[in-house]
């Protein structure tokens, strides 16, 4: 079913633009990556884990994963990032990618490597409209994932401190001359960066039932290849490029061969990279290499 | 004689020192490669296929591991000059996995299932005598034309480009090398643990030749040897360490990047070991002492 293909595609498209959105709002802002983003995202899938355990609401679920990993982005901030300002572009690569190590590990540590279930606390309720076929669980990661992004756009569009982050990823020196305080932005870019990519998680751990301590690494890399492809530092490239891997992988899984479905992503990475390295809709920060 | 459990340690450090080195050469000339584990691969794929199902002799299997991975990376290599930087890290990174699900769905080599059957041709003096070759090609290319070349475009690409240096070559030349070597890596990981699954060859196997070359130093190939060295050994060393070895690496990386952002090895404490050891060996008769 074509239709039902692209609601699936949909779906996963909009929780990687919940992660890509993280990356970009974090490179706009820092110019670094964040390789540690990936674990970020897998640690807000077990927060919601154990909430939705013990409490009933999925909504308490999703608020408590990013509550609590909005803060272990300050924590990355604190221990990755801030000491290394002026330092070599890529030596956030090596303290991130020790950071996302630390974190799984300790994750297997507390946790167990092997998968764990998410229990069913949405009634398993299948709608059909027309030829269409919708699960409860679908349609409430699709609401989630949009009213997020709307939150998003109205805090970035809407508030002080929004426009104080969009100012600072066009010129962090700039911004600064011109008043804005561009520590408290930093910090508030991790919060909110990371909080999404929380909210993603919980998700994720939804719509398949299950997660484990390295489903980071997979989905972080998605989310660099949604960065690129929407242009590295463009939060509305991020939430549109979301969507065309998330398609994408979907059809192709359907439609070619579901084995490499994972390959997908990385095959459009390239692509993008050798025909149109600043994305489809162009990059808003310059190139520092 | 040797236990066998410090054998097994010296071989694995080795593998581990060839694979840092592999990472070496394109990142001496400023390249940094996240897909050194998709190259591992192909060397321990094309190895053990061409001796399990073909039955060539290892030094030829070697050989062609290590060729095979030079073409690939060749053909990565060849767009991969187009773009720099961040976006290397991530086309490599991506290539990387690109070889993983490839492998991951490749019948002929066991696909999911991994592939074995490989001989038994990674002993002590084998791992050894390919180290010392490394860090040899490792040590001549610094000091050649080619290698002051790398450090050139290493440092501004631009500038190397202004003294007239051909840089695409130079950087395709770096590329392919590590490789190379990386495909080696590979090939004397297959014919030690005679069992392969692509799963080992994912990110983390990436990660781990990037961090030997954090922690130990990027100005010297010492750095990869000594990086490699301290963060295989250490952990076999320290009991309590072995549960939390991965996390052990993690640390280390986050905490030798701000305390010594040049790692533990750097061009300084070379020179000054250098020179204390001139100081120290018997000095050629100068004449009378005044």
């Amino acid at each position: 079913m074509l239709v039902e293909q692209l609601v699936n595609g949909i779906m996963l498209g909009a929780v990687y633009a919940l992660i890509a959105i993280g990356y970009t709002l974090i490179f706009g802002v820092l110019g670094m990556l964040h390789l540690a983003h990936g674990e970020v995202f897998m640690v807000g899938a077990f927060v919601g884990l154990v909430v939705a355990l013990h409490a009933p609401s999925i909504i308490l679920a999703i608020a408590a994963a990013m509550v609590a990993t909005g803060l272990l982005g300050l924590l990355v901030e604190r221990v990755a990032f801030r000491p290394l300002r002026g330092a070599h572009h890529l030596a956030p690569l090596a303290t991130t990618i020790g950071a996302g190590i630390v974190l799984q590990e300790t994750t297997r540590w507390y946790f167990g490597a092997e998968q764990r279930g998410y229990p069913r606390t949405l009634a398993d309720a299948i709608w059909e409209i027309g030829p269409l076929r919708l699960s409860s669980v679908q349609v409430f990661i699709l609401a989630a994932a949009v009213v997020l992004m709307v939150a998003l756009h109205l805090f970035l569009s809407r508030t002080g401190p929004g426009r104080a982050i969009r100012a600072t990823a066009e010129d962090p020196i700039v911004a600064g001359l011109l008043g804005v305080n561009v520590e408290a932005v930093v910090l508030i870019t991790f919060f909110v960066g990371s909080a999404l990519a929380g909210a993603a998680g919980v998700l994720v751990g939804l719509a398949y039932n299950s997660v484990h301590p390295f489903i980071g690494v997979q989905m972080g890399i998605k989310g660099l290849v949604v960065m690129l492809l929407g242009g590295l530092g463009n939060v509305a490239g991020a939430m549109m490029g979301g969507l065309v891997l998330g398609v994408l992988e979907v059809l192709g899984a359907a439609y070619l061969a579901s084995s490499y479905r994972d390959a997908f992503a990385f095959g459009v990475l390239m692509l993008i990279l050798l025909l149109r390295p600043e994305g489809l809709l162009g990059a808003t920060v310059q190139r520092r290499d | 004689m040797l236990s066998p459990h410090v054998e097994d340690i010296l071989i694995q450090l080795g593998i581990n020192i060839v694979l840092a080195l592999s990472l070496y050469f394109p990142f001496s000339a400023g390249q940094l490669s996240l897909g050194q584990g998709g190259f591992m691969a192909i060397g321990a794929y094309a190895s053990s296929w061409l001796g399990v199902a073909l039955g060539w002799p290892w030094p030829a299997t070697f050989a062609a591991a290590a060729l095979s991975a030079a073409v690939i990376g060749g053909l990565v290599g060849l767009p991969a000059l187009r773009v720099r930087g961040i976006y290397l890290v991530l086309m490599t990174l991506g290539f990387g996995e690109i070889v993983r699900v490839f492998f991951l769905n490749f019948e002929p080599t066991g696909a999911a299932q991994g592939y074995r059957g490989m001989a038994f041709v990674t002993d002590l003096p084998l791992v050894a005598a390919i180290v010392v070759a490394v860090s040899v090609l490792a040590g001549r290319t610094a000091g050649s034309p080619l290698g002051r070349a790398f450090a050139a475009i290493g440092t501004d690409e631009l500038a190397a480009e202004v003294i007239g240096i051909d840089v695409t070559r130079a950087k395709l030349v770096a590329f392919v090398v590590g490789a190379a070597v990386a495909g080696l890596a590979g090939a004397l990981w297959a014919h030690y643990v005679l069992f392969i699954d692509p799963e080992e060859f994912g990110f983390h196997r990436s990660v781990m030749p990037f961090t030997f070359l954090v922690v130990g130093g990027m100005q010297t190939y010492w750095g990869p040897l000594v990086g490699a060295t301290v963060l295989t050994v250490l952990p076999e060393y320290l009991r309590f360490l072995q549960e939390w070895r991965l996390a052990f690496l993690g640390g280390a990386m986050i905490l030798v990047m701000i305390v010594r952002p040049q790692g533990l090895v750097d061009r300084r404490l070379i020179d000054a070991l250098g020179r204390a050891l001139r100081y120290l060996l018997p000095q050629p008769a100068r004449g009378p002492a005044g």
